[in-house]
C-alpha cells in the first residue's frame, strides 16, 4: 500500500533479485560513463570544446578579412572561400545566412571558427548530421578533417526568427 | 500558522475511509480543472503544428506556426503540467495524510498568481509579441510582460510548494498522520524539493531577462542564459519525473492493490533523484561553446548515471509489486498469468502500463543515448530531441496524470466517470498515437530533420536542402500519430469535463 504509512520498520535488507538488479544496473551505468570518456579520448569524432570569447565586431572583422584574403568566387550572393590547408577558417551566422561558403580539401585538417552576428543559431551540417550550437560573443572552434568529397548543406536548427527555415549555407569538399 | 483543525471541514471518503479536507478538495479541483483547460488548448495547437510538420500537408503559414509552437510548448510543458502537479501536491499533503491544507487562502493566492501569470504570457504569445519559444534564448527578445508572466507563474508555484511542505509538517505535528510518510507522499516531497530548487533557478534566469527586455540591463550573456535556463528547464523535468513515479506507485496500489516490495529500496531510489538528477542539465549544452569536456561529461552523466540508477530501480520495483499483488490474488499459473489477468480494462492500470512503457523504452532509453556527448552531436536540435521528450513528458508524465484523473474524479470530485467504455480504450488510443508520433519524430531526427522548422526544404532560401526519401514516411508517421493522439486526448478531455459536469453525483 503506497498510499498509507508503511509498517513501522521498513528498513529491511534487499532480496537477492533486487540486489542483482541494482548491481546489473550499476555496472551498466559505469559502462555508459566509460563509453563517453573513452570515445572522447580515442574516438574519431567528438564534440569540440575549444572556445574563445570574442566580440561581434571582432569576429565580423576576422571573417571579413578571411573572405577578402581567400575568396575564389561567389554563389547565390555568398562568397566562396578556399582556406589554406591546415589553416583557420571562419563562418559567421546571422539572420538568415551562413557566410562564407567554404571550399575545403579532402583529407586536410582545418580549424573552423563559428560564431554569430546576432541571435543564437544552430549549425547543422547535412547529410552527415553534425550539429553545434552557435552563439554571439563566443568563438567555437571545431577541428575538422573532411573524409568525403561533395557538397554539404548547413541548416540552421535553432529557432532564430521568422526566416529561420530559410537559413541555409553550404560547404564544399574537393579532392 | 493558521488555526487548528476544525472537524467540520472534513468528510470521510466512503471508498478509502480517508479524511478529506473540504477546502483542500476545492483547491485540488480548481487546479486540476485549470490544468485540463490548458491541456485542451495545447492539444488543439499540437494537431495544427503536427499537420504543418508533416510537409505533405503543411497546414499553417510560417508566422502562425512559430507563434503556435511557442504557445504549445509553454501551455503544455509549463501550465498543464504544473497546475496538475499542484493539484497532486495538495492531494498528497492533505488527503493522503488525513490532514488539512494549512492555509487554503494562501493556496488561492498561489492559484491566482499562477493563473494571472499564465494568462499574461499567453496573451503576449498569441498577440505575436513573444515568438521566442519556451526557451526564450537571449538575445531573441520578447515583450517584457511575457517574462513577467512567467515570473508571476513561478512565484505562484513556489507558494504552492511552500503550502505543500507546511501541510505535511502540520499533519505530522497534529498527529493526523503517524509513522513514516506514505511512499506516494514521500515521492511528492522529493518532487517538491526539486521544485523549490527549480523555481528559484527559474527566477534567477527570468528576472534578469525581464530587466534586459525593459532596457535596464544592457546585455545578457547568451551562454550564461543557457546555463541558467537549463538549471531551471532540466530540473523542471525532474519534478515531472518524481511526480510521475509517485503516481505510478499510487496507480499500482489503486488498481491491483500493489504494495512496494521493499520500501527502503524505493525510497533510496527517490533519494538518488534529489542527489543527482539536477546535474544532468548539461545534456542540453553538450555541443555549446564555453564549457570544458570534463565538466560536460561529469555533469551530463549525473556523476555516474546515478539518477538513471534510481529510475532503473523503480522500473523494477513497480512491475514486481504488481506481480506480487496479482499472484497473491491467485493468478500464479506459469510465468505470466499475473500479467494476462491484470485489469487491462481499467484505465488507471492501462495508463500505468502505457506510461511506463513509453517513458521507459522510448523516453528513458533514447534520453540516455542522446545524453552521450558524441551521439548528442548527431541529434542536437533535430526533431529527435522532440521525439524523446514527447516520450517522457507526454507518454510518461501526461499519461500517468490522465490515469490518476480517473480516480480523482470519483474520489475527490465525487462524480462517476460517465462513459466507462470510452475510458477503457482512451489510454490505448492516446498511447498508440503517441507511439507513432514519437517514433516518427525520432527517425526523422536521425536523418537530420531539424526541430522548430516550418519548412525543412528551405524553399526560397539561398540553397535548398535534401533529405532521404524515407523522411516522407517518417513525417507522415508523425502526422498520423498526432491525429490519433489528439483523438485520444480529446477523449480524455471529454471524459474529464463531462464526468465533472454530468457524471452521477456520488454524494447521494
Ligand atoms: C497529442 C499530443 C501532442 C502532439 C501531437 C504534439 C506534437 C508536437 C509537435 C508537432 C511539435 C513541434 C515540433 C517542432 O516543430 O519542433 C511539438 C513541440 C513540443 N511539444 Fe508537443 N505534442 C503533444 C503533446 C504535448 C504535451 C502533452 C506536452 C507537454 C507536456 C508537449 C510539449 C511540447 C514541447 C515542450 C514542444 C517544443 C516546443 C519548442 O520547440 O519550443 N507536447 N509537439
Ligand atoms: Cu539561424
Ligand atoms: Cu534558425
Amino acid at each position: 500500500m503506497s498510499l498509507a504509512a508503511p509498517e513501522r520498520i521498513w528498513w529491511k535488507p534487499l532480496g537477492w533479485d533486487e540486489k542483482l538488479w541494482v548491481w546489473v544496473s550499476l555496472v551498466f551505468c559505469v559502462i555508459l560513463l566509460s563509453g563517453m570518456i573513452v570515445w572522447h579520448v580515442a574516438g574519431l569524432q567528438t564534440a569540440p570544446s575549444e572556445t574563445y570569447s570574442v566580440s561581434v565586431e571582432r569576429f565580423t572583422q576576422l571573417t571579413d578579412d578571411f573572405i577578402e584574403e581567400y575568396k575564389v568566387g561567389e554563389e547565390n550572393g555568398l562568397p566562396v572561400v578556399r582556406p589554406p590547408a591546415g589553416g583557420d577558417a571562419y563562418v559567421q551566422a546571422s539572420t538568415w545566412q551562413w557566410s562564407p561558403i567554404l571550399e575545403l580539401q579532402k583529407g586536410q585538417t582545418y580549424r573552423i571558427h563559428l560564431s554569430s552576428k546576432d541571435l543564437q543559431h544552430g549549425f547543422s551540417l547535412q547529410p552527415v548530421n553534425y550539429n553545434l550550437q552557435v552563439l554571439p560573443d563566443y568563438d567555437y572552434v571545431m577541428t575538422l578533417t573532411p573524409a568525403d568529397v561533395g557538397e554539404f548543406t548547413i541548416l540552421c536548427n535553432e529557432y532564430c526568427g521568422l526566416g529561420h527555415h530559410l537559413m541555409v549555407g553550404k560547404l564544399i569538399v574537393t579532392e | 500558522m493558521a488555526t487548528q483543525t476544525k472537524e467540520a471541514d472534513f468528510r470521510t471518503c466512503p471508498v478509502t475511509t480517508l479524511q478529506v479536507h473540504r477546502p483542500a478538495e476545492l483547491l485540488i479541483t480548481a487546479n486540476a480543472v485549470t490544468a485540463v483547460v490548458f491541456l485542451t488548448v495545447g492539444g488543439i495547437l499540437a494537431l495544427l503544428l503536427a499537420l504543418t510538420r508533416w510537409q505533405a500537408v503543411h497546414l499553417l503559414p510560417a508566422d502562425w506556426f512559430y507563434t503556435f509552437l511557442t504557445a504549445h510548448g509553454i501551455t503544455m510543458l509549463v501550465f498543464w503540467i504544473v497546475f496538475f502537479e499542484v493539484a497532486g501536491l495538495y492531494f498528497g499533503s492533505s488527503v493522503l495524510l488525513n490532514g488539512r491544507l494549512v492555509a487554503p487562502k494562501v493556496g488561492w493566492v498561489a492559484f491566482g498568481l499562477m493563473l494571472a501569470g499564465a494568462l499574461l504570457a499567453e496573451l503576449m504569445i498569441f498577440t505575436g509579441q513573444a515568438d521566442v519559444m519556451f526557451t526564450a534564448y537571449v538575445p531573441l527578445k520578447a515583450h517584457p510582460l511575457f517574462y513577467l508572466g512567467i515570473i508571476l507563474f513561478a512565484v505562484g508555484a513556489l507558494v504552492a510548494v511552500y503550502l505543500f511542505f507546511a501541510s505535511v509538517v502540520v499533519a505530522k505535528h497534529e498527529r493526523r498522520h503517524t509513522g513514516s510518510l506514505p511512499l506516494v507522499t514521500f515521492g511528492l516531497v522529493v518532487a517538491a524539493i526539486i521544485a523549490a530548487f527549480t523555481l528559484i533557478s527559474g527566477a534567477i534566469t527570468f528576472i534578469p531577462a525581464f530587466f534586459w527586455s525593459v532596457g535596464l540591463l544592457e546585455t545578457y550573456d547568451p551562454a550564461a542564459y543557457r546555463l541558467l535556463f537549463w538549471a531551471f528547464g532540466h530540473s523542471a523535468q525532474q519534478i515531472n519525473l518524481a511526480a510521475m513515479v509517485a503516481i505510478w506507485y499510487a496507480l499500482a496500489t489503486l488498481t491491483v492493490g500493489a504494495t512496494p516490495i521493499n520500501e527502503k529500496l524505493s525510497r533510496m531510489a527517490f533519494l538518488l533523484y534529489i542527489l543527482f538528477i539536477n546535474l544532468g542539465s548539461i545534456h542540453h549544452l553538450m555541443v555549446d561553446p564555453g564549457l570544458s569536456v570534463v565538466y560536460k561529461i561529469t555533469n551530463t552523466s549525473y556523476i555516474m548515471y546515478l539518477a538513471v540508477l534510481g529510475s532503473m530501480i523503480h522500473a523494477y520495483s513497480i512491475p514486481a509489486a504488481v506481480e506480487v499483488a496479482q499472484r497473491a490474488k491467485g493468478y500464479s499459473k506459469g510465468l505470466f498469468q499475473w500479467l494476462w489477468r491484470a485489469p487491462w480494462g481499467e484505465p488507471g492500470f492501462s495508463a500505468l502500463v502505457v506510461s511506463m512503457v513509453l517513458f521507459g523504452f522510448l523516453g528513458g532509453v533514447s534520453g540516455v543515448i542522446q545524453g552521450m556527448m558524441q551521439l548528442n552531436m548527431m541529434i542536437h536540435n533535430t526533431i529527435r530531441v522532440v521525439g524523446h521528450f514527447h516520450a517522457t513528458v507526454v507518454g510518461g508524465t501526461t499519461v500517468a496524470f490522465m490515469g490518476l484523473t480517473y480516480y480523482i474524479i470519483p474520489l475527490i470530485m465525487r462524480r462517476d466517470i460517465i462513459s466507462k467504455g470510452l475510458a477503457r480504450i482512451q489510454p490505448y488510443v492516446y498511447g498508440s498515437g503517441l507511439f507513432l508520433l514519437i517514433v516518427g519524430m525520432m527517425l526523422s531526427g536521425d536523418m537530420g530533420v531539424p526541430r522548430r522548422s516550418w519548412d525543412i526544404y528551405a524553399t526560397g532560401g539561398a540553397f535548398t536542402t535534401q533529405f532521404p526519401a524515407f523522411t516522407d514516411v517518417t513525417l507522415a508517421m508523425l502526422g498520423i500519430g498526432a491525429i490519433v493522439a489528439v483523438i485520444g486526448g480529446a477523449m480524455f478531455v471529454y471524459l474529464a469535463v463531462f464526468s465533472l459536469l454530468f457524471g452521477k453525483d456520488l454524494r447521494k
